[in-house]
């Protein structure tokens, strides 16, 4: 409880410094360069000053920030990666190399490609769908919340609900795991779901499926319904079915929302790490580059050299999205 | 949507919505059910049987020999096996191998002339023709079906023993401060990048969007580096709140910028151009003007900064540790699904606990999450 009342208090008292910093920067750029009751040309000056140090006044604290948590950490972990266990002795590519070699690091590439093609797809598939059909129901909206709903959830609460799901009792005693209960039920033999090679992979993916799924039928929806109706109604004329009205009038006319999903669920997807720490901890083949980065920053005191390289292959990975997002946001702008 | 709407297909949309509303519905529901059953009950039967009469295998002692008493010319002890239940029982037996040799109501031969006969309602009744000796009493193994009991004991349970409580606290700790501070700092550069021309102001959007995506894994080392070194020097404990606060402020702040940036960009020229012409301050248009205007950007980066800081593992686990005090709910759930693996009642109560929070939040304030999803990826990026 006192903690929580220290924490009221500091951010209260954060947000108090932080509007005593911006009102007082304002006035004493004011009153270093007052345009207010100057003549024409000092005031003229004095105005063009102010302008020009003002913007960059409002930003500080935010370029700060931003410089410290996300632009400094990008350098260091690339250097870092360089680097031996403790960060002080260069040693080449040597880090890189003992990655290629590793089989575990190789087993966590192969199963963020499977999570790569598998997650963004079916998430975005769903989304589509769902979209597509709860806009014909009356009752959609409270379909769509409920499915909408999982995305509130955290990664970890989401791998306790699906690990009840999963759960696996001896063959003979009553499974309370319903996966498993409907598996009895239709004749055949409970499984260990988390515990076989290859296949417990998707059973993880579907987690995420379930999370994700929801914010690409948010954002779909919205999209279909910006298709102009003059288009549909002229499909629906020409004698178009619906189905022909979804796939080559609706779905073409989305591309773009449908690759802003796409990608968004592809960076979390790269990011994944909860779930399997949860749910496996990597074992049974189930590794992801995220947890594999997570373990060696801690293994045995942490070794900062494979840790750092390995976030360095993660954000390799992100940067083609990163750079297409940038590409569209200028082009926005631009607009 | 229009023609289609009226066909027959329509009932094939309706079956398939539901279906797949059931499919993403189900596990939470088997989850809070779960969380409220009885913790014997909850461990031998599926929560979908919840509402049904279960089944259970249970293990009772009779009383001790002590307790006999004679009865014409026989030894007798009697007792109850189910306290205080309306459940009844179906077999029981006396080997654990076999626990349900012997029908309900039928005696049992125990050797030596001794009968054990378990009524249906629990009562037992030993009968021996001699005295009976020793001091511990006779197993009894017994099938019994139970009534549904719903309860909030595993609650009571995971709030006081399990640790929730303080993670609880915790949690509230980090999510607070992490969601309220940053508004400010990104509103004022949102406003620059917006509405104030400088050079290098595209360059700066770019950046931001390009932040957007970072791994956060691209941080974790070099943060942590940094934070042991600050620690070490001025001599303070390098995990603290202050730390995870203005760590999460950090890797909040791109999201925050580009969606208030986006709609604070969206507001009409007309309304800052007629207050600049008043004579009005950059500074007052943005904190009279707009700061008020942006209220529904505002309000959906705080939902998604609260969601995300609430339901974080790895920034916590980096920045705040592990051990038994600072271990957030999400934390403290991993830790528990580790420890206690098998005990569904206190992993269902405590996943319970960890979700319940955003869900009310997500509920309540929905439409603002909808709005900031949307400015967020369909218009930029």
């Amino acid at each position: 409880m006192q903690q929580l009342l220290f924490a009221i208090f500091t951010m209260v008292g954060g947000v108090l410094a932080c509007a005593a910093y911006f009102f007082g920067t304002n006035w004493l750029l004011d009153k270093i360069f007052p345009s207010k009751g100057m003549t024409g040309a000092q005031a003229s000056q004095n105005l063009r000053i102010t302008n020009a140090i003002r913007p960059w006044l409002f930003m500080a604290p935010a370029l700060f920030a931003l410089a410290i948590y996300l632009v400094y950490p990008v350098f260091e972990s690339v250097r870092l990666a360089f680097h031996d266990r403790s960060g002080q002795q260069f040693v080449g590519f040597s880090n890189f190399v003992w990655m290629f070699n590793d089989g575990e690091f190789r087993q966590s590439i192969f199963n963020n490609f499977l999570w790569l093609l598998v997650v963004p797809a079916l998430s975005t598939f769903f989304g589509l769908v769902i979209a597509a059909l709860t806009d014909r129901i009356w009752w959609g909206n409270i379909a769509k919340t409920l499915i909408f709903m999982p995305m509130a959830i955290s990664f970890v609460g989401a791998a306790v609900i699906w690990k009840f799901v999963y759960d696996y009792r001896s063959e003979g005693s009553e499974q309370i795991g319903i996966l498993n209960a409907i598996v009895v039920a239709m004749g055949g033999q409970p499984e260990a779901w988390m515990t076989i090679p290859f296949w417990n992979n998707f059973f993880l993916m579907v987690i995420l499926i379930w999370i994700q799924t929801g914010f690409a039928m948010v954002i779909l929806s919205a999209a279909l319904r910006g298709i102009p109706e003059e288009t549909i109604e002229a499909a629906v004329i020409d004698g178009a079915n619906g189905l022909q009205i979804f796939f080559k009038i609706m779905v073409p006319q989305i591309w773009g929302t449908i690759a802003v999903v796409w990608t968004t669920i592809t960076i979390l997807v790269l990011k994944v790490f909860d779930i399997v720490l949860a749910m496996t901890n990597g074992q049974w083949q189930t590794q992801v580059l995220a947890n594999l980065m997570f373990d060696w920053m801690f293994r045995g005191g942490g070794d900062f050299g494979r840790g750092a390289s390995i976030a360095v292959v993660i954000m390799i990975l992100v940067v083609p999205i990163m750079i297409w997002n940038i590409r569209n946001a200028t082009k926005e702008m631009e607009r | 949507m229009i023609a289609s709407a009226r066909s027959p297909l329509i009932i094939v949309v309706h079956i398939s919505v539901l279906l797949l509303v059931a499919l993403w519905t189900l596990p939470t529901a088997g989850l809070l059910i779960s969380s409220l059953r009885d913790k014997d009950q909850l461990a031998v039967s599926g929560w979908w049987t919840a509402l049904s009469t279960s089944s259970q295998n249970l293990t009772g002692r009779a009383a001790s020999p002590e307790a006999q008493v004679e009865k014409d010319g026989k030894f007798v002890i009697e007792g109850k096996l189910l306290e205080g239940d309306t459940a009844k029982v179906s077999a029981f037996g006396v080997r654990p191998l076999q626990p349900s040799a012997f029908e309900a109501g039928k005696p049992a031969d125990l050797g030596d002339g001794q009968t054990l006969t378990v009524n249906e309602d629990g009562s037992y009744q030993i009968v021996s023709p001699t005295r009976m000796e020793g001091t511990r009493g006779q197993r009894i193994f017994y099938t019994a079906s139970v009534p549904p009991r719903f309860t909030l004991d595993n609650y009571r349970e995971v709030l006081n023993a399990a640790g929730i409580g303080s993670s609880f606290i915790n949690s509230l700790t980090v999510a607070i401060p992490s969601t309220i501070i940053p508004i400010l700092v990104a509103a004022f550069c949102a406003y620059a990048l917006a509405w104030m021309p400088f050079p290098g102001r595209a360059i700066l959007i770019a950046v931001i969007v390009g932040l957007l995506v970072v791994p956060l894994q691209m941080s974790l080392i070099p943060l942590l580096k940094l934070y042991n070194g600050v620690g070490a020097f001025f001599g303070v404990p390098a995990k603290t709140y202050v730390g995870i606060w203005l760590a999460h402020m950090g890797f909040g702040l791109p999201l925050a910028v580009y969606l208030l940036r986006n709609y604070m960009a969206g507001l009409p020229r007309e309304i800052l151009e007629s207050a600049r012409v008043d004579g009005a301050s950059d500074f007052d248009i943005f904190v009279k003007i707009i700061l008020p205007l942006s209220f529904p950007a505002l309000a959906s980066f705080s939902i998604f900064q609260f969601l995300w800081t609430w339901n974080d593992l790895l920034v916590a686990m980096v920045f705040l540790g592990t051990g038994n005090d600072e271990l957030v709910l999400t934390g403290r759930l991993v830790n528990l699904l580790g420890s206690r693996g098998g005990n569904w009642e206190i992993l269902t109560a405590s996943a319970f606990i960890t979700i319940i929070v955003p869900l009310i939040v997500f509920f309540s304030l929905q439409r603002y999450l909808v709005r900031g999803l949307l400015s967020g990826s369909v218009k930029g990026g």
